[in-house]
């Protein structure tokens, strides 16, 4: 589903590399962890394959089912099935966290030439979505992330993710500022979306998501490429002995 | 980056010539010849059947206009205006004057009926025009009244119909054209008239008040709450014609009234003048309530043609305890230059300005407000939010002041401005002046830049990026959309949605 190869990204304001060269496969139906220290590039891996604007691929190739993407723009491949939940949400000012949803939810069945959701089969996915997440429909009448605690954004993003059934998911340390409780709802909020014809990509840099979430593989990433690709083992590994090992074996 | 520039520059084009209410209706007119003199108000009070008071008030007008200088203070530029050059009178040959609907000339339905404005009282109480009120729109707090809008539709130089005026009447309510007020109604008329914006007050008004041929008149009885809202429609149709409308609303003691007016102009390559004049009274405890959605054609992608629009707008609350509130959309015309603006001459009187001002293109906008505080414990409140696009230029001015009376005066101002792009300016020019050491002005600005964060993030999910701009501007713009009546925010904000496509690069 997606094969990323000898991926070179940079800054485009100053040109600072940070991907260097970065392979990656990952497969229909497969859970990938992508784990990394701070800094090594797992953010900016994602916005790349959502195609930010504020980073220039100078080298390689990014292919989605098949096909290039490099040319098509964030919306676009938005609505081709990618979805980015992000590690920082953006507050939307102004803009009901429902009326987010619903535009973004029309936007993408626009673009695949489906008719707009009525308002009652709109609510009906809503509620069932937001029910499952055990998040209040008042919260959704408030401007979109404004306000929101750390748990309320990823949960919002969560919700998000559900209610645009995207293809390609891809989690940016959507652990983090989560208490346990938060923690397994929102991984079982990921599980209950596994399936063959869809990707996860589950960026973090603790291994306590991966006992929710279970990862088929597991990659390291380490300025800007994966040094070393395994199993779930290898998430334990690093969890017993950190990266310095893995770091100096690649080196 | 030679491809992306040509995709900006072609989006640039399609831009603000996607004007949607740019066609013209044919349809035999009664013209004045073009020119200004005496011959020609007195043809226009003629037409107007006007008694001879309304003639010497145009005439004295006329006299003193002759002695003005068009003002050069706003931030707006335009080649000077040749007054000789514009018809000052243009109304439909088949409706020498406001009628019922069934005499109106079907072409002039069909007109307004393009526009999406219901004259049709039966469609209106058949709900057509009402929007879907959903279980969505519960779920954003937006709750609609029902939707019964009275409408006074002018069409060039004369009032075409209004709408639902028997019902008003039972009420006690007067809305009807100007001219038919002057006729019908002159004591009401020769008390207020000029009574808040004086035939002297400045370049524009007067020349309004010389020439000024049609526009609506409403009165609301003591103790009466209107009992829907009430809205003209402007159109300006005819070729080289300015239009000059006059509108006057009073609320005696004690009653409310919500008034929404609403504009558009075929596209032409020659620009138009508008110079209108409105004037509120608001008594003891009155309310007035009034509403903009200005849409006037805004010139084309290179800045040819366009609507002047020129207008005095001011409202005196003359009682204790009175509130007048001005909303306004303004996402038309070449170049705006527009103060709503309150006397809180009643003690406790309340004065409001919310503003949402969008710019595209090469429009030019000059708006804000004053607020006069006279009164003791009066308040005023001003939302401002200017959001510029393109070439465009936008400019916030406002005055607030507090008189050597005025004890515990009350502003607060906030005065947003957002920018798409680089090409663009927002200017804000506050003047403040507390002659009272108890008046409390407080003012917040801020301008921003649309950041690339949030629009990705919008994108993300699949928006495409001239969608996850305006909603991103709508959001901005919530605080002033609230303020609308309920039945006009949606159009508003689609409205701010299309004054900003291909305001991308
Ligand atoms: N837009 C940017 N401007 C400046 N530095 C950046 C930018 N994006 C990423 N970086 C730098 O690139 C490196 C990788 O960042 P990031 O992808 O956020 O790492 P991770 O998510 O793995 O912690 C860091 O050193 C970060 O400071
Ligand atoms: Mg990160």
């Amino acid at each position: 589903m997606l094969e990323i190869k000898n991926l070179h990204a940079r800054i485009a304001e100053d040109g600072t590399e940070i991907i260097r060269g970065l392979n990656l496969t990952v497969k229909a139906g497969e859970v990938a962890a992508i784990m990394g220290p701070n800094g090594s590039g797992k953010s900016t891996l994602s916005y790349v394959l959502a195609g930010r604007e504020d980073y220039e691929v100078t080298e390689g190739e990014i292919l989605y089912n098949g096909e290039s993407i490099l040319e098509m723009d964030p919306a676009e491949r938005a609505a081709s099935g990618i979805f980015l939940a992000f590690q920082y949400p953006m507050e939307i000012p102004g803009v009901a966290t429902m009326e987010f949803l619903k535009v973004a939810m029309n936007a993408q069945r626009k673009a695949r030439g489906e008719e707009p959701l009525t308002i009652p089969e709109f609510l009906k996915r809503v509620k069932a979505a937001a029910g499952t997440l055990d998040m209040d429909m008042a919260m959704l009448k408030r401007p979109l992330n404004v306000g929101f605690s750390g748990g309320e954004k990823k949960r919002a993003e969560i919700l998000q993710m559900k209610l645009l059934q995207p293809k390609l998911c891809v989690l940016d340390e959507t652990d983090s500022g989560l208490d346990i409780d938060a923690l397994k709802i929102v991984a079982d909020g990921v599980n209950a979306l596994r399936s063959p014809d869809r990707a996860i990509v589950v960026i973090t840099h603790y291994q306590r998501l991966l006992e929710h979430i279970v990862p088929d593989t597991v990659h390291v990433l380490y300025k800007g490429q994966v040094i070393k690709s395994g199993d779930k083992s290898l998430a334990m590994e690093l969890e017993a002995n950190g990266y310095a090992g893995i770091i100096e074996e690649a080196a | 980056m030679p491809a992306v520039q040509e995709t900006i520059d072609q989006v640039r084009k399609i831009d603000v010539d996607q004007y949607k209410y740019g066609f013209e209706t044919e349809i035999e007119m009664d013209k004045a010849p073009k020119g200004l003199n005496e011959d020609i108000i007195r043809l226009i009070s003629a037409k107007k059947d006007e008694p001879e008071w309304m003639l010497e008030w145009r005439l004295g007008a006329f006299r003193r206009w002759m002695t003005l200088e068009e003002p050069k203070w706003a931030r707006v530029q335009y080649p000077e205006i040749d007054f000789q050059d514009i018809h000052y009178y243009a109304a439909p040959k088949s409706t020498p004057g406001p009628t019922s609907l069934d005499e109106v000339d079907p072409e002039l339905l069909r007109t307004y009926e393009k526009l999406g404005i219901p004259l049709r009282e039966q469609e209106i109480l058949a709900g057509v025009q009402k929007p879907a009120a959903s279980e969505l729109e519960e779920a954003n707090d937006n709750v609609y009244k029902s939707g019964r809008v009275a409408v006074d539709a002018v069409f060039d130089s004369v009032s075409v119909v209004t709408t639902f005026k028997k019902e008003l009447a039972q009420a006690g309510v007067i809305f009807c054209s100007i001219s038919e007020a002057i006729r019908e109604h002159p004591e009401l008329v020769k008390k207020y008239l000029g009574s808040v914006v004086p035939t002297t007050d400045n370049y524009y008004a007067t020349l309004n008040s010389a020439v000024f041929t049609d526009g609506s008149f409403v009165f609301v009885p003591k103790g009466v709450r209107c009992p829907m809202e009430l809205s003209t429609y402007f159109r300006i149709n005819e070729k080289g014609t300015g239009q000059f409308e006059r509108t006057l609303i009073i609320a005696e003691e004690g009653s409310y009234v919500s008034y929404l007016e609403g504009c558009t102009a075929p596209q032409r390559d020659e620009n138009q003048l508008h110079a209108a004049v409105v004037e509120l009274i608001a008594l003891d405890d009155a309310e007035i309530k009034y509403s903009t959605v200005q849409n006037w054609y805004p010139g084309d992608a290179e800045g040819k043609g366009g609507i002047y629009n020129f207008v005095t707008k001011r409202g005196d609350c003359r009682g204790d305890r009175s509130k007048i509130s001005w909303t306004q959309v303004e996402t038309g015309s070449a170049i705006t230059w527009k103060y709503p603006s309150c006397i809180l001459r009643g003690d406790d009187s309340q004065g409001e300005f919310y503003s949402i001002a969008v710019s595209n293109g090469y429009q030019q906008i000059d708006s804000g407000t004053k607020m006069i505080h006279l009164g003791k414990n009066t308040t005023s409140r001003v939302i401002s939010k200017g959001i510029a696009a393109g070439f465009s230029q936008n400019t916030y001015r406002g005055q607030i002041s507090a008189h050597r009376k005025a004890t515990n005066a009350r502003n607060f101002t906030n005065c947003d401005s957002l920018l798409i792009g680089d090409q663009c300016g927002a200017h804000t020019v506050p003047y403040i002046e507390a002659k009272n050491s108890t008046a409390q002005f407080e003012h917040e600005a801020t301008t921003s830049k649309i950041s690339e964060d949030q629009k990705f993030y919008v994108m993300q999910r699949g928006i495409p990026e001239e969608e996850a701009i305006a909603l991103i501007v709508n959001g901005f713009v919530k605080d002033v959309i609230q303020e609308l009546p309920m039945e006009f925010a949606v159009e508003a904000q689609k409205l701010i949605g299309i004054s900003l496509e291909g305001s991308v690069g």
